[in-house]
């Protein structure tokens, strides 16, 4: 059983009023923050505790802090990026929905430690219901002197607000969230300059994930150097997965990161295995942006070692044979699943979603989209395949923001690992057409 | 005393070293070197703030980041908005990666982009058909459907057609740095995005007619002009008037056939862009010779299709004549009249200046 941080209380009781919280600890971290600590010193902590960003990218989130810039007669931003829309990925809505004051006291700590005082929360627009759960709970923050002016007698104000999103997968990327929240169209920025130095209104700004912040308050209550015990590496900590797919128990489980993929997906304590006894064909381990893996790639590296859930581990041996950790989103294929199908599904979210700016990310997803339809529906060329990956290539890297990557990554990957199933329904198309068929490969089966 | 000349950058682009202020962009610097390695831009234009980096056509490999720091750039990096480092190396033209990523832009921006230049109005002055021209693949890979619309008047002077839009956004910071009251801008995601205006506004700002000239394609045309004449059959005129809206320069290019104005543009210079604006009074109602105060002939690029009706000696440029050597066997008895002491040229070559 590993140790939970963010989820430990859930399930217990109902988290969502504030007395129920505070009575498993809550806020405790605000206190110490506010009437015992410097903002440095709790910057300092987090970068002890090694925590990495937990929205995708993985990057140092105390590093992130530290390169915020602190001009005078500025005002510094934090907003935290609850948009949560990648295919796959719902662990964001799960910890907000359950432990509202969970994120809110991290808020307020982290806010404290970069000189905020006025912070978002930007929840992406469908999510009503979370919007209104945490504007209760931040009513009730500001009831009990959590929130507003001299914070708990320490001088330290802090505004909190929660504003509903564009309803646009492009407005999880940071940038174009802050172009949002600004009140424009959800279009990314161009970087540099990156948001430390001019993010919201201009002004130094943090964009971190509901997860990164949320974990702050455990790593202000217990220590940095606590925190990086926890984990394996530099992959420090716990971390929310979201798991689904075939498999017996779909869910948000909080890991160790360190534990091994085969103990995540098979034991009953988490994903219980794949559904209905079926064998397991191919995995997506981070949100559908990562490289699919196939089966004989999950559980072990392809120098067969255990494969873990760790940034490093997962990526092992780069995409010819690795992954990404990404933002947790742990999806599960087994042998009924046709990887074509599953690759224009994700490639027709990248096309509808791009937002539209650049050139090789606005007409390639399209492309690339219309190639896949023709493919699983049977008309496909022999030479389409060797056209989707070159169409991916020209898109990767050569974006504005990484959607562009992302839409490309699944789409070479497929192709990578699974070659002869694209192969297979171009050479039968009326087979492949057919209802439920699918191909099998016994070796590539696990 | 202490040395006050500002300090500049060293910067190398394809081998090519040049001295820049620090600030400059890579395709500025590029462009102080020359159009040889000048990378093209489709988004991009100088006189207008915010603009750059959507179209990705000036990628570039930064292979030395600076002196101090001489690590390559992991990604290419658009040159347009990227500025240069003290001791920054640059690879454009002599990068295969760069122009393979080049012809995969241009293979990109023409999926939406009809090649209609037979029937665009925008023939001959397309900064599209250039790119493609010179980066593009001969081939085209595309099998699917392509988005079409009808066209659209967006006010009294200007005509939108989106098939040809390359959504470069050009005629949104226009309207938004030059006009008061913003009535178009993108609408939609991807490439269902389109140009469009407020359900039933018409763009009739008073320096509406500069989005015509930004548009690098046959996207934004100027009504008052559209098939009147091929710009090739045209004779730009340079000109200016005293014009009373205080933010028109009045300096424009008149478009002559014959005795008649055609059209009135901004000026642009050598790399197409407009560096002062004008009003629609000096575009779309000062159309006679006597609104203005002639200054000459426009200078026209020898390599732009307008140079064909100029009958100056740069008319054909030099790799046209290499080009002809090289394609071409002799025919001797060539019935053209050469000036005296002039080599007989090789192929059929038809000089205008020799008419
Ligand atoms: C297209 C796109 C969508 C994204 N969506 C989200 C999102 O919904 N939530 C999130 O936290 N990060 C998202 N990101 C990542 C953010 O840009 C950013 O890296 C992150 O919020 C930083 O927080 P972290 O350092 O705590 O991970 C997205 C990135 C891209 C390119
Ligand atoms: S990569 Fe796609 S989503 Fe990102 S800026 Fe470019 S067009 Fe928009
Ligand atoms: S209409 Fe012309 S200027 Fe406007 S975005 Fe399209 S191509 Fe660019
Ligand atoms: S000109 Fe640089 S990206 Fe368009």
């Amino acid at each position: 059983m590993g140790i939970k941080i963010l989820t430990e209380h859930i399930g217990k009781e109902d988290l969502k009023p504030i007395d129920a919280y505070m009575k498993y600890g809550g806020y405790t971290a605000v206190k110490k923050a506010l009437t015992s600590m410097s903002p440095d010193a709790i910057v300092e902590e987090v970068k002890k505790s090694g925590l990495r960003g937990r929205g995708g990218a993985g990057f140092p989130t105390g590093m992130k802090w530290s390169f915020l810039a602190k001009p005078e007669g500025k005002p510094r931003y934090l907003v935290c990026n609850a948009d949560e829309s990648e295919p796959g990925t719902f662990k964001d809505r799960y910890l907000m929905m359950h432990s509202p004051h969970t994120l809110i006291e991290g808020m307020i700590v982290s806010s404290f430690a970069l000189g905020a005082n006025t912070s978002y929360i930007y929840v992406r627009g469908e999510m009503m219901f979370v919007i209104r759960i945490l504007e209760k709970a931040i009513a009730e923050a500001y009831a009990k002197g959590l929130l507003g002016k001299n914070i708990l007698g320490s001088g330290y104000n802090l505004d909190l607000y929660v504003h509903p999103g564009g309803g646009a997968y492009i407005c999880g990327e940071e940038t174009a969230l802050l172009e949002s929240l600004e009140g424009k169209r959800g279009n990314p920025r161009n970087k540099p300059p990156f948001p430390a130095v001019s993010g919201l209104y201009a002004c130094p700004t943090v964009v971190n994930n509901v997860e990164s912040i949320a974990a702050t308050s455990w790593i202000i209550n217990n220590g940095g150097d606590e925190y990086a015990k926890i984990g394996i590496g530099k992959s420090t900590g716990t971390k929310l997965i979201s798991a689904c797919g075939n498999i017996n128990n779909p869910g948000v489980y909080e890991i160790e990161l360190g534990l091994s993929v085969e103990e995540f997906l098979y034991s009953d304590q988490y994903c219980g295995g794949i559904a209905n006894g079926k064998k397991l064909k191919a995995l997506v381990a981070g949100g559908s942006s990562v490289p699919i893996l196939p089966a004989h790639l999950i559980t072990k590296t392809a120098n067969g070692e255990s494969r873990l859930m760790s940034y490093e581990s997962l990526s092992d041996g780069g995409f010819a044979t690795g992954t990404m950790l990404g933002s947790g989103g742990f999806i599960v294929f087994d042998e009924d699943q046709c990887i074509v199908r599953n690759t224009w599904n994700f490639t027709r979210f990248y096309h509808h979603e791009s937002c539209g700016q650049c050139s090789p990310c606005r007409e390639g997803t399209g492309w690339m989209e219309k190639v896949l339809h023709r493919i699983e529906h049977g008309h496909g060329h022999m030479h389409d395949i060797d056209l989707l990956v070159d169409v991916a290539k020209k898109i990767e890297g050569n974006t504005i923001c990484p959607l562009g990557d992302a839409a490309a990554w699944p789409v070479g990957s497929a192709i990578r690992h699974f070659r002869d199933e694209f192969e297979w329904h171009i050479k039968n198309p009326s087979e492949a057409t057919r209802k439920g068929a699918v191909y099998r490969k016994e070796a590539v089966f696990a | 005393m202490e040395n006050t000349a500002p300090q500049l950058f060293k910067v190398t682009i394809d081998n090519i070293e040049v001295e820049v202020a620090p600030g400059t962009t890579i395709l500025q610097a590029a462009r102080q070197i020359g159009h040889h390695v000048a990378p093209p831009a489709m988004c991009y234009y100088t006189s207008l703030k915010g603009t750059g980096g959507k179209c990705r056509a000036c990628l570039v490999k930064v292979t030395a980041g600076s002196a101090k720091d001489p690590r390559p750039m992991p990604k290419l990096v658009p040159s347009c908005i990227t500025t240069v480092q003290d001791g920054m190396i640059v690879e454009n033209t002599v990068n295969e990666q760069v122009l393979e990523t080049r012809k995969g832009v241009v293979e990109f921006l023409l999926i939406n982009h009809p090649l209609d230049c037979p029937i665009c109005d925008q023939a001959g002055e397309c900064h599209l058909q250039d790119f493609a021209f010179e980066h593009g693949r001969g081939t085209q890979r595309y099998e699917e459907e392509r988005r079409t619309f009808e066209r659209e008047d967006i006010g009294p002077y200007i005509q939108l057609h989106m098939n040809r839009c390359i959504l470069c956004y050009r005629c949104v910071f226009t309207a938004d740095q030059l006009t008061n009251k913003r009535v178009h801008g993108v609408l939609n995601r991807g490439d269902h995005a389109e140009i469009s205006t407020y359900i039933s506004k018409a763009i009739d700002n008073d320096f509406s007619g500069n989005m015509i000239d930004v548009c690098p394609v046959g996207a934004l045309t100027d009504k008052t002009f559209r098939f009147k004449q091929r710009v090739w059959f045209t004779k730009p005129v340079t000109a200016h008037r005293d014009c009373e809206h205080e933010k028109c320069s009045g300096k424009v290019t008149l478009w002559y056939k014959g005795e008649d104005v055609l059209r009135v543009t901004g000026r642009k210079n050598e790399w197409g862009e407009v560096t002062e604006f004008i009003c629609n009074t000096c575009r779309f109602d000062k159309k006679k010779t006597s609104d203005w105060v002639i200054e000459g002939p426009a200078k026209v690029s020898h390599h732009s299709v307008i140079s064909a009706n100029h009958y100056e000696k740069k008319a054909i440029p030099e790799f046209g004549f290499k080009q002809a050597a090289q394609q071409y066997k002799q025919i001797d008895d060539l019935p053209v009249q050469l000036p005296e002491g002039e080599k007989k040229p090789v192929g059929i070559v038809v000089r205008p200046d020799s008419k």
